[in-house]
């Protein structure tokens, strides 16, 4: 019974990393059509980003505040990833509207810049972030059943992402600006919206919201260069799944393959599990090739 | 804006698997793109001799090869020092295999073909090694192979200075049956190394009275292993023998420490985790864990001593040793021997000055064995301490005789087909 238990929880933990990193890209490719193959490398930054605030910490601050370096170091990964983006975004995207496979490539090509920048910064080895000591153990529930902080503790971040996207991009002026610009360019255009600066502010936000789950991913593993690229196909799957465009989407696509993954892993094994996972998602797109969750739109383009 | 393009871009559910596809793709042959650093081009062949370096210095594998590199320079540096082989200096030609096995055999090729080297030293895994194995076949060259590998393969045109199976991962399981429990519990990476491991363990198992109680695969990268270990829950065996590579087993331990699993729990016995590795897992994370290498930082010899100073003053302090870095020195090392006793660089010369060879390495004498050209090297057992140094707990007395298709072991026939 308590394996059950566990498997559930695992099973909407793996979702919860999911959706955490795909929110950004929800945001870059679900609203701005972006496809930014770099996606994964802000994902690294974000890690990266950590893991100074880490050293900085153990090494200028005293010992009894490093437990806490872990509220800096999400601003922090936030930030840096999207400090990247703006640059990307006003450097390389910003002439790649419109041009679908240019800026694949394009992006791809930046994507192996970053990591090289990594490995050129910080070295070859993978490193390894000292998760706080608050977030290390388990909420024990029974022997036998017991629930790690580090997992708890990356759900809540992703409801709080989620709830300040909803904020933002449903109760906020500037969400109202960046929902036209995505739906109507030339009109919101004409009613006076900047939309370059909508574009360049909207793009940083979402690969800064690939930089917290960087931020969260240093609590689970060591990191690398390609961090990013072991997420790379699984985020695009959530928000193809869930529909493009749509948030509420990306979260039931992200939890679908999360539990839907863990759920055959554990029936069978880690490879079959994920190719029997992603061919079920295949299937589900011939059926329905705009996945999950549509948006109406009286576009007469869509 | 062109809207119509735009418009088509939002089609981008199919238009995003082809991106992933195109990506998947191409990642994998990426390494052509990478520019590889020639260092040295001098054109007076006379005075000294050309060797090629062949490790991955980008991509998932540059974590382990790029020290592995280090120490194959440091050797040819000191050589040079004392005046090289044969009294010409060595000149190095480094490629970048860029973790991709066509690119191992394309670069390869070039180290033979074009820069006519006299030996290289290269390769980690054993894809990559499978790949350049037909191209040194062919052209008759000389590889230096330094990494522990699954065994069943001896090539006429390779040296094997790591350790075959018979000399870390069969006397592992020996030492765990006796010491540790019969009920094993097998994960691995998905590839050809683990497969055959856990193969090989399995026979050996089932000769010696033990018993398997779970044999798990997860794809290269695999970072979440939640499920896993709630099967090993489940099952519940004396012992988990880990033959997973890279940066997988950092994720497996730190979450089997989150579970509430410690080595006081479960014993795990690991064949691809050497100081390096447990650097970037975090010694923390895997204190009191086993492994089983032929070599340690720690490892006891006056040798030794001199080797890690001069690894530590020249890569820095923070650097560590482990059995591959050893292993990759001592293949140099053993290759200007043999130049130096055949008397010429000549390949077939070369490989017959080399058999029974004697080297005094960093983990003791090391002999080439010249039936297989594997090394007879000693098996040791260490414990993973708080400080990240591995403790040696248990050892043979004396070399072990390298036997990669385990000839000498009755369970193991009709394995090496």
């Amino acid at each position: 019974m308590d394996t059950y238990l566990l498997q559930i929880f695992n099973g909407i933990s793996v979702s919860s990393i999911f959706m955490l990193a795909a929110l950004g890209l929800a945001i870059t490719f679900g609203l701005m059509k972006i496809i930014n193959m770099a996606h994964g490398e802000f994902i690294m930054i974000g890690a990266y980003a950590a893991y100074v605030i880490q050293n900085i910490f153990s090494q200028y601050l005293p010992a009894s505040i490093f437990d806490f370096y872990f509220f800096i170091a999400i601003p922090a990964s936030f930030l840096a990833a999207g400090i990247f983006g703006w640059v990307l975004e006003r450097l390389v995207i910003c002439h790649l509207y419109g041009r679908a496979l240019d800026s694949i490539l394009a992006t791809w090509g930046v994507s192996l810049i970053l990591q090289q920048l990594a490995r050129s910064i910080f070295g070859a080895p993978n490193v390894d972030v000292k998760s706080p000591d608050w977030l290390n153990g388990a909420l024990l529930i029974h022997p036998g059943l017991q629930l790690p902080y580090k997992r708890l503790f990356i759900m809540l971040m992703v409801i709080i992402c989620m709830t300040a996207i909803y904020y933002l991009m449903y109760r906020s002026n500037y969400g109202r600006k960046i929902r036209a610009v995505m739906q109507n360019r030339a009109m919101a255009a004409s009613l006076g919206i900047n939309t370059r600066k909508i574009d360049a502010y909207t793009f940083a936000f979402g690969s800064g919201l690939a930089g917290i789950a960087g931020c969260a991913l240093t609590l689970l593993g060591s990191i690398g260069p390609t961090l990013g690229t072991n997420y790379i196909v699984d985020t695009f799957m959530v928000v193809v799944l869930g529909g493009v465009g749509s948030l509420w989407g990306t979260i039931a696509g992200g939890f679908l393959i999360g539990t839907g993954n863990t759920t055959l892993e554990f029936l069978t094994d880690a490879t079959l599990g994920k190719v029997l996972i992603f061919t079920l998602v295949i299937i589900f797109l011939q059926w329905r090739p705009k996945g999950l969750f549509t948006i109406n739109s009286r576009s007469l383009d869509e | 804006m062109n809207m119509g393009l735009f418009a088509k871009m939002r089609k981008s559910a199919s238009l995003a698997m082809t991106a992933l596809f195109i990506s998947s793709v191409f990642l994998s042959g990426c390494g052509n793109s990478q520019t590889s650093q020639s260092s040295g081009s001098s054109t007076d062949s006379k005075s000294t001799i050309k060797v090629g370096v062949l490790h991955s210095l980008s991509g998932t594998m540059a974590i382990s090869e790029v020290s592995v590199k280090d120490a194959e320079m440091m050797a040819i540096d000191e050589i040079n020092a004392k005046g090289g082989v044969l009294g010409k200096k060595l000149e190095v030609v480094t490629e970048d295999g860029a973790s991709d096995p066509a690119v191992f055999a394309e670069k390869a090729k070039k180290l033979l073909q074009q820069d006519k080297v006299a030996t290289v030293f290269g390769c980690w895994t054993s894809a990559s090694r499978k790949a350049v194995l037909p191209v040194f076949e062919s052209n008759n060259g000389l590889l230096w192979y330094p990494v522990q590998y699954e065994g069943m393969e001896s090539s006429p045109n390779i040296f094997y200075t790591g350790a075959a199976p018979n000399q870390q991962i069969v006397p592992a399981v020996d030492w765990l049956l006796k010491n540790k429990g019969k009920k094993f519990f097998l994960i691995g990476s998905d590839y050809v190394f683990p497969r055959t491991a856990n193969k090989i363990i399995k026979a050996e198992l089932n000769a010696e009275g033990g018993q398997v109680v779970g044999e798990e695969y997860t794809p290269m990268g695999h970072t979440d292993y939640s499920t896993i270990i709630n099967k090993i829950k489940e099952e519940k065996p004396d012992v988990v023998f880990n033959t997973l590579n890279g940066d997988s087993n950092v994720a497996f331990f730190k979450q089997l420490k989150d579970a509430g699993i410690t080595s006081k729990d479960l014993i795990t016995c690991s064949v691809s985790i050497a100081e390096e590795e447990v650097r970037g897992i975090g010694a923390e994370n895997m204190t009191g864990q086993l492994v089983s290498w032929n070599y340690y930082q720690t490892t006891n010899t006056p040798e030794n001593k001199t080797f890690v100073a001069n690894y530590k003053a020249r890569y820095g302090q923070d650097r560590v040793t482990d059995d591959p870095i050893e292993a990759a020195y001592d293949a140099v090392y053993l290759w200007a021997a043999a130049v130096e006793k055949a008397g010429s660089t000549d390949v077939d010369k070369v490989k017959e000055a080399a058999k029974g060879l004697e080297f005094k390495a960093p983990e003791g004498t090391v002999k080439i064995e010249g039936e297989n050209q594997h090394l007879w090297k000693t098996v040791r057992i260490g414990e993973v301490q708080a400080d990240g140094s591995i403790k040696e707990i248990w050892s043979t007395p004396d070399p072990v005789r390298p036997d990669p298709y385990l000839k000498t072991y009755d369970w193991a026939k009709g394995l090496s087909n």
